[in-house]
């Protein structure tokens, strides 16, 4: 096969691009490096991947990566991933985004991309506070922190991406941490062969403008399950490490249970064909006239 | 010579259902028929009505007065019997409700009654059509074959079940008046052509399908839904994906990715929903994604009239979105032209990798009339991508060239080369760039497409005396029209001739970038010039004044949610002229 990897270089280091706009110290980089190396332990030809993103430091991430890449507006990162699924489900498509994006202006999307199932990996770069348009508070941000706008501390408590995704009925659902850069890859790896929408929330330092959780509060708390200390089928045990904050944060993947796609129950998409290869013949519907004689 | 039929009653009591089959057996019969919706935003209750109006040539807009009222409650027969001829009759239930002593033109017949003897009070629709069929001197013979199909793969017995119905009904009314309404002549005059009787919203989904739409995703909103209806019901069938997004927002940026990962795609939506999409709409500007919007209008602002029709999104469509893009604007005139017009929009967004926006309105939408049947062999399904053989290598999704169309390629097309598409001004790569120079470059890249695109738009159509007028000899009326509004000119000109006057239609359906040779050519040889539009503030006449400097003499708006007849268009006309 001309177009897997035994033709086209695939190793971690083909898919970074040189140049990133990303400030020194960012847990982009190691989100970023655990990507390359999570697309290339798959063996993923860069032309067969789709990474849609919305606005926002991460996502910029298609800039940075050499694969296809659809970067969108912001909180829009979802959608255009839907349709392109929908139109060649031979690609693998991959979301990447920041809180903001995906939680903030893209919540209506991320709560009903859940209930539609699209095979789509979704990994938000979460650190809890909007970098690109300079310190205000995400929804992830916690309550107290004081920024330009919050100027006397958040005041709304923050959302929990990952209680809210079990709750809507998503059936994978996992937590990382940027400093955890083998776990992260491991993960990742995990979410894009999982049939079915996967999110992975990427807790990750701002340097510039999270004077809280940064990388050493992060360092201290998070802590990787352990084997066998937790079943990935056990929804409430799921929601009850998504909901585990504080001293100690647990990391890894908290539910794991396939249900039909998006793209399996679409009528149009079970024949197999791609969409977007069908050909077009005006002629051959003529008949759709017929009905209104 | 036409016959106008009005039928009314409160929502849910199935007035569209009587409307349609009596449509469809007259197109069968071989007349030309006309039926527009006049509904209102509730489940049931109020008031609605269908006006039927049918002739030897189809008509393209309702008539003013009734040959024919069926008053399924008293509440019809007091708000329309203004518009009843005096040799018309009125169809009525008279254990329901009675009419006024003095009133002679009632045909009585037991509408509820004669449905639960026949199997069940649903069926009184049926009754219904059966009394109009003898008044207009009709068999049954039709209507059965209809019902029998309409039934078909239900139980025997609800077919025998309306049959019956339609008996009762056609023997009751039988007893005041037989074939007491004149017929029109037919359409057919015996060639025998077999004519399609649809609506604007279904033409649309058979155009979209048959010219390779493969996604469509959709907020349902009216008059935009009957689209995503059609096009989901035919999901097996024709393998498109039919997907009810979140919201608008969603609806659009879903679409843009289908398109750009390789599916001709579409959306739909009316005024709030289009608001909501806008930005979408940007962004398909600056990704160069090919896109089919269709913006069905209704009255706004904001939720305004949502059953009713309007013609006062066209700044919206020609301006609506940030920034600076190439966009081009359609309408949909008639049925009979909007199935290859929607197809024009699909080739346009492929050829110049641009969104196209089609605008229909509540009038188009609702609207069903007799047409013949289309020629497939005329939509056009090139896709305008980019092949092995030229492709340049490696692949610049946004490659400069000389007219500002770049080779499109598809991720995943072509094994080892990516693409990228980006909302950020980017570099021909599809990379973030902020560079002064390169963002000039890449704006002046997608304008350059604006030349080739203005000479794909079709000039206006010409209709009645109009020759005359451009050899200068002028004097006469030139009216000035653009989308649904086109049947009721037609007829207004065909009138104003008719009675000695000269007259001239110029009618848009492709509006931007603006065809204006033959108008600019026009305009100045009219004694009298009218835009004709249904709307408030004139939005097609300014466009025609901040394009070429050029005013009309006269403008006619109508602006209560409810589309022109042929008659208030004329007495506009006529005080003026």
């Amino acid at each position: 096969m001309s177009d897997s990897c035994n033709n086209i270089k695939c190793r971690a280091e083909d898919y970074l691009l040189p140049e990133t706009a990303w400030c020194p110290g960012c847990g982009n980089f190691a989100i970023r490096e655990a990507l390359a190396a999570a697309l290339a332990a798959l063996q993923l030809p860069p032309h067969r991947i789709l990474l849609c993103s919305g606005i926002g430091q991460a996502a910029k991430m298609p800039h940075y990566i050499r694969v296809n890449g659809f970067n969108g507006l912001h909180g829009r990162a979802l959608p255009p991933a839907v349709g392109a699924r929908a139109a060649n489900t031979e690609l693998t498509v991959i979301v990447e985004s920041g809180d903001g994006d995906s939680y903030g202006e893209g919540g209506n999307h991320f709560i009903h991309n859940i209930r539609r199932n699209p095979n789509i990996a979704h990994f938000v770069h979460n650190n809890q506070v909007y970098g690109l348009t300079k310190g205000q508070a995400s929804p992830t941000s916690e309550q107290g922190m004081k920024t330009g706008v919050q100027v006397e501390g958040v005041v709304h408590p923050p959302l929990n991406p990952l209680a809210l995704a079990l709750v809507a009925g998503a059936g994978f659902v996992a937590r990382c941490f940027s400093g955890e850069k083998g776990h992260l890859q491991e993960t990742m790896q995990a979410a894009i062969q999982f049939p079915g929408y996967a999110l992975v929330d990427i807790l990750q330092p701002c340097v510039v403008f999270n004077k809280l959780n940064t990388f050493a509060w992060y360092k201290k708390r998070v802590r990787p399950l352990r084997a066998n200390e937790h079943v990935e089928t056990d929804w409430h045990a799921a929601l009850r490490l998504a909901r585990t904050w504080g001293e100690e944060i647990p990391i890894g993947i908290f539910y794991r249970v396939p249900r039909p796609t998006f793209e399996e129950q679409s009528p149009a998409l079970r024949g197999g064909e791609q969409l977007a290869l069908r050909s077009l013949d005006p002629l051959s519907l003529a008949e759709l006239q017929d009905e209104f004689y | 010579m036409d016959v106008n039929i009005l039928i009314g009653g409160a929502a849910g009591q199935g007035m569209d259902t009587i409307a349609h089959l009596l449509g469809k057996a007259l197109t069968r019969e071989g007349y030309g028929v006309f039926l527009s919706k006049d509904y209102m935003s509730r489940v049931r209750g109020g008031h609605n009505f269908a006006w039927l109006r049918f002739a030897g040539r189809t008509p393209g807009a309702a008539g003013e007065k009734a040959h024919i009222i069926v008053a399924l409650n008293e509440e019809t027969y007091r708000l329309h019997r203004e518009k009843l001829l005096d040799s018309g009759r009125v169809i009525f239930d008279p254990e329901l409700f009675a009419l006024p002593q003095q009133e002679q033109r009632g045909v009585p017949v037991r509408l509820r009654a004669l449905a639960r003897e026949a199997g069940g009070p649903l069926m009184a629709n049926t009754v219904a059509v059966g009394a109009l069929l003898v008044l207009l001197g009709f068999k049954t013979a039709v209507l059965e074959k209809l019902l029998a199909e309409t039934f078909a793969g239900k139980d025997d017995r609800v077919t025998a079940q309306n049959i019956a119905a339609l008996h009762s009904g056609y023997n009751e009314a039988a007893a005041f008046c037989h074939d007491c309404i004149a017929l029109p002549p037919w359409r057919s005059a015996g060639n025998g052509e077999r004519y399609l009787f649809l609506d604007g919203n279904q033409v649309l989904g058979i155009s979209a399908l048959a010219g390779g739409c493969r996604f469509f995703s959709a907020y349902p909103m009216t008059p935009s839904t009957g689209i995503m209806t059609y096009l989901a019901k035919n999901q097996h069938r024709c393998g498109i994906v039919v997907e009810q997004a979140e919201d608008e927002i969603a609806a659009i940026n879903m679409a843009l990715g289908a398109s750009f990962a390789g599916a001709r795609a579409m959306t739909a939506t009316s005024g709030g929903g289009y608001a909501l999409m806008v930005e979408g709409l940007s962004l398909a500007g600056m990704t160069e994604t090919p896109l089919v919007i269709v913006l069905a209008m209704r009255p706004g602002p904001a939720t305004g009239l949502p059953t009713r029709t309007e013609q006062g999104d066209l700044d919206f469509a020609l301006y609506g979105g940030h920034g600076e893009f190439p966009r081009a604007v359609l309408s949909a005139t008639n049925l009979e032209d909007a199935f290859y017009r929607l197809n024009k929009a699909f080739d346009l967004a492929d050829r110049f990798q641009i969104p196209v926006i089609f605008l229909s309105d509540q009038h188009f939408a609702d609207t069903a009339r007799a047409v013949p049947p289309y020629d497939f062999s005329r939509l056009r399904s090139e896709r305008y991508l980019a092949d092995d053989a030229t492709l340049l290598r490696p692949y610049l999704r946004y490659r400069l060239t000389p007219g500002g169309v770049s080779p499109r390629a598809l991720p995943g097309q072509f094994p080892g080369e990516v693409v990228l598409a980006d909302s950020d001004e980017h570099d021909e790569a599809g990379h973030i760039i902020e560079e002064a120079a390169a963002r000039r470059q890449m704006l002046e890249k997608r304008l350059a497409k604006l030349p080739a695109l203005a000479a794909a738009m079709d000039e206006p159509l010409i209709y009645g005396d109009g020759e005359n007028e451009v050899s200068g000899t002028g004097g006469g009326i030139l009216l000035v029209g653009w989308g649904s509004t086109l049947g009721a000119l037609q007829e207004a000109v065909d009138l104003l001739r008719a009675s000695g006057n000269r007259a001239t239609l110029l009618h848009f359906s492709d509006i931007w970038p603006l065809p204006a040779g033959r108008i600019t050519a026009m305009l100045p040889q009219a004694r009298h010039s009218f835009c004709v539009e249904n709307n408030a503030t004139g939005q097609f006449a300014a466009l025609l004044r901040r394009s070429t400097g050029m005013e009309f003499h006269h403008q006619i708006r109508k602006y209560d949610g409810r589309p022109f007849t042929p008659g208030e268009i004329i007495r506009e006309v006529l005080d003026h002229v």
